[in-house]
C-alpha cells in the first residue's frame, strides 16, 4: 500500500461519531430515524453494534455496487470478527457448520449454488405460476368467507401461508405440514432479542431434523421434486453429503418463507397508502412487474447485509482493515438520491433495476424470480379480489418488527 | 460489439434475461449465455443496462471497431 497525502480515515478514527446500529423502524416501509443523517455523511461511515463494537456502514449506491462484488469481503459467519447485529445471531453461530449459501465464500459458495440454481430459473419458475396463482386463491377464499366487515390478519391468513405452500412444494415437503414450518421460519429469521435467540435456535434445529426425516422418507419413497432431484444428483452420487444436503434445504425453506411474506406484507400497506398508484396498478395489471420491482427498492426489507474483511481494502479515502466489519445498508444504497430521483418517493412508474434489494454480488438472492413471480400473484389477486381492503388500525399502530434481520411487521390488521 | 458471458462467474442470476430477453437466456444449468446470433447486441439499447445489471460484471462488451 502506498502512503497518501490526505489522511487516510480508519475505523479508530473518531469513534464518537459511530451511533449506534441497527435503528427500528418506526414506519415498516420507511427509513428509520437517524438514517438520514447517516445518508448525509455517506458514502461510508462508521456505527456502533450492540456489543460495542464499531464497523463501516456503507451507505452510497456506487460504492456498494464496487464492494459487494469485492472478493476481499467474506461472508463467512464463523470468523471470529464477522460483524453480528444481535445477540441471536451469536447463538446460531455456536452450530459446526456455517449456513449453506448465505455464510459461506466461493468456492464452496458456487458449489453449492450450482447444486439447486437450475430449480430457480426464469423458465422453471413461469411453470410454477399456475400453482402459486392457486394458492393465492384458496387463500382468499378462506379469507373472504369470514367476512366482510371483520378484522382478519393479512400476515397469518395470506401473505406468510402461500409462500409457504410454494417453497414446500418446490422442495417437495407434504403440504399438510407446511404450517410447520410458518411460525418456526419467522422465529429463526425475525426473532430478535436475547431471550428469543434460544427459540431461534430451537426453531433451526427442528426444522434442520425435519428436512433431515424427510430425506430418508424420499430416499425409500422418490417423486419429482426439487429435494428429489437434489437426492438423486448430488447426494446418491456423492457431490454433497447428508448434513450438508439438509442444511441447504432448511436455508432454502427459511430463505422462503420470511422475505415473501414480509414484501407482500409491505407492499400492501405501502400501497393502500398511495391510493392514486394503486389505482393505476389495478387498472393496469401489466404494471405489475415493475411495480414490485420498485416496492423491493422503496421497502428495502433485507436491509443490512454483514461482510468481514480479508484483507485491507482502500476505498473513498478510507482504509478498511483486515477483520473490520462492514455493514452494506441496501435500504440507504437503495435510497441514493445521486442514483435515483426523488428516491424517498414510491413511483410505480419508475424504470427497473439498479436497486440492490436482493443484494449484489455472488450472493444476490437465488430466489429472485421465485420472489417476484409470488409476489405479483399475491398483490394482483389481493387487490383484484378485495378491491375495499383496508387497514383495520391506523397504519402507526401496525406493529413493527425488531431491527435485526429482516424488517416486516408482526402482524397487519385488515377488513374490507 | 460483441457481448460474451463468463459462465464461471455466471452466478444465474437472470438480471440480463430479464433485462434483456432477446440477446440472453439461460441453460439447463440457470446459467446465462448469449442467444447464438446475437452476440452483437442486435441493436438492443438494454444491453448495457443489462451488464451493469449483472450482480458480479460476467457479461463483457468488446467494441469490434478497436478490437
Ligand atoms: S446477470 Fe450476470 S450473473 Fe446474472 S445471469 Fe446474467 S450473466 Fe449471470
Amino acid at each position: 500500500m502506498t502512503d497518501t497525502l490526505d489522511e487516510t480515515k480508519t475505523l479508530a478514527d473518531g469513534p464518537e461519531d459511530a451511533p449506534a446500529y441497527p435503528i427500528g423502524r418506526t414506519c415498516p416501509y420507511q427509513m428509520p430515524p437517524g438514517y438520514e443523517q447517516l445518508r448525509e455523511k455517506g458514502p461510508i461511515s462508521r456505527v456502533t453494534l450492540w456489543n460495542g463494537r464499531i464497523a463501516w456502514l456503507i451507505t452510497g449506491n456506487e460504492l456498494g455496487r464496487r464492494l459487494f462484488p469485492d472478493g476481499r469481503l467474506s461472508s463467512d459467519v464463523l470468523d471470529p470478527n464477522f460483524p453480528l447485529l444481535a445477540p441471536r445471531i451469536e447463538a446460531q453461530r455456536q452450530q459446526a457448520a456455517a449456513p449453506p449459501l448465505v455464510g459461506v465464500d466461493d468456492p464452496v459458495h458456487a458449489r453449492q449454488r450450482r447444486t439447486v440454481l437450475p430449480s430457480f430459473g426464469v423458465r422453471q419458475v413461469n411453470a410454477l405460476r399456475p400453482a402459486i396463482q392457486k394458492y393465492a386463491d384458496e387463500l382468499l377464499d378462506k379469507m373472504l368467507a369470514k367476512g366482510p366487515g371483520v378484522t382478519v390478519d393479512l400476515l397469518s391468513e395470506y401473505a406468510l401461508p402461500m409462500p409457504s405452500a410454494v417453497i414446500c412444494m418446490l422442495l417437495g415437503v407434504p403440504y399438510e405440514d407446511h404450517h410447520y414450518f410458518d411460525e418456526r421460519s419467522r422465529h429463526v429469521l425475525s426473532s430478535s432479542g436475547q431471550e428469543q435467540a434460544a427459540q431461534a435456535q430451537t426453531a433451526f434445529t427442528e426444522i434442520l431434523a425435519y428436512l433431515d426425516d424427510l430425506i430418508s422418507r424420499k430416499q425409500a419413497e422418490p417423486g419429482d421434486t426439487l429435494l428429489d432431484e437434489l437426492i438423486a444428483r448430488q447426494l446418491d452420487e456423492g457431490k454433497v453429503d447428508r448434513q450438508e444436503l439438509a442444511m441447504i434445504a432448511t436455508v432454502l425453506l427459511v430463505s422462503g418463507h420470511e422475505t415473501t411474506s414480509n414484501m407482500i406484507a409491505l407492499s400492501t400497506m405501502a400501497l393502500l397508502a398511495h391510493p392514486e398508484q394503486l389505482e393505476a396498478l389495478r387498472s393496469d395489471e401489466s404494471l405489475m412487474p415493475q411495480a414490485v420491482d420498485e416496492l423491493m427498492r422503496f421497502t428495502s426489507i433485507g436491509d443490512m447485509l454483514m461482510r468481514v474483511a480479508k484483507e485491507d481494502i482502500e476505498i473513498e479515502g478510507h482504509l478498511i482493515k483486515a477483520g473490520d466489519g462492514v455493514i452494506l445498508s441496501t435500504m440507504l444504497m437503495n435510497r441514493d438520491p445521486g442514483s435515483f430521483e426523488g428516491a424517498d418517493d414510491l413511483d410505480i412508474f419508475r424504470p427497473s433495476g439498479r436497486h440492490v434489494a436482493f443484494g449484489y454480488g455472488i450472493h444476490q438472492c437465488i430466489g429472485q424470480n421465485l420472489a417476484r413471480a409470488e409476489m405479483e400473484i399475491a398483490l394482483a389477486t389481493l387487490f383484484r379480489r378485495v378491491p375495499t381492503l383496508e387497514l383495520a388500525v391506523p397504519a402507526d399502530e401496525v406493529p413493527v418488527n425488531a431491527p435485526y434481520v429482516l424488517q416486516g411487521v408482526s402482524e397487519l390488521p385488515v377488513t374490507w | 460489439m460483441h457481448i460474451s458471458v463468463d459462465s464461471d462467474r455466471c452466478i444465474g442470476s437472470a438480471q440480463c434475461a430479464v433485462t434483456v430477453p432477446s440477446v440472453f437466456e439461460q441453460d439447463e444449468d440457470g446459467l446465462s449465455t448469449v442467444i447464438p446470433g446475437r452476440e452483437d447486441g442486435g441493436g438492443e439499447p438494454l444491453v448495457r443496462e443489462a451488464v451493469r445489471a449483472c450482480p458480479v460484471r460476467a457479461i463483457t462488451i468488446k467494441e469490434t471497431e478497436d478490437a
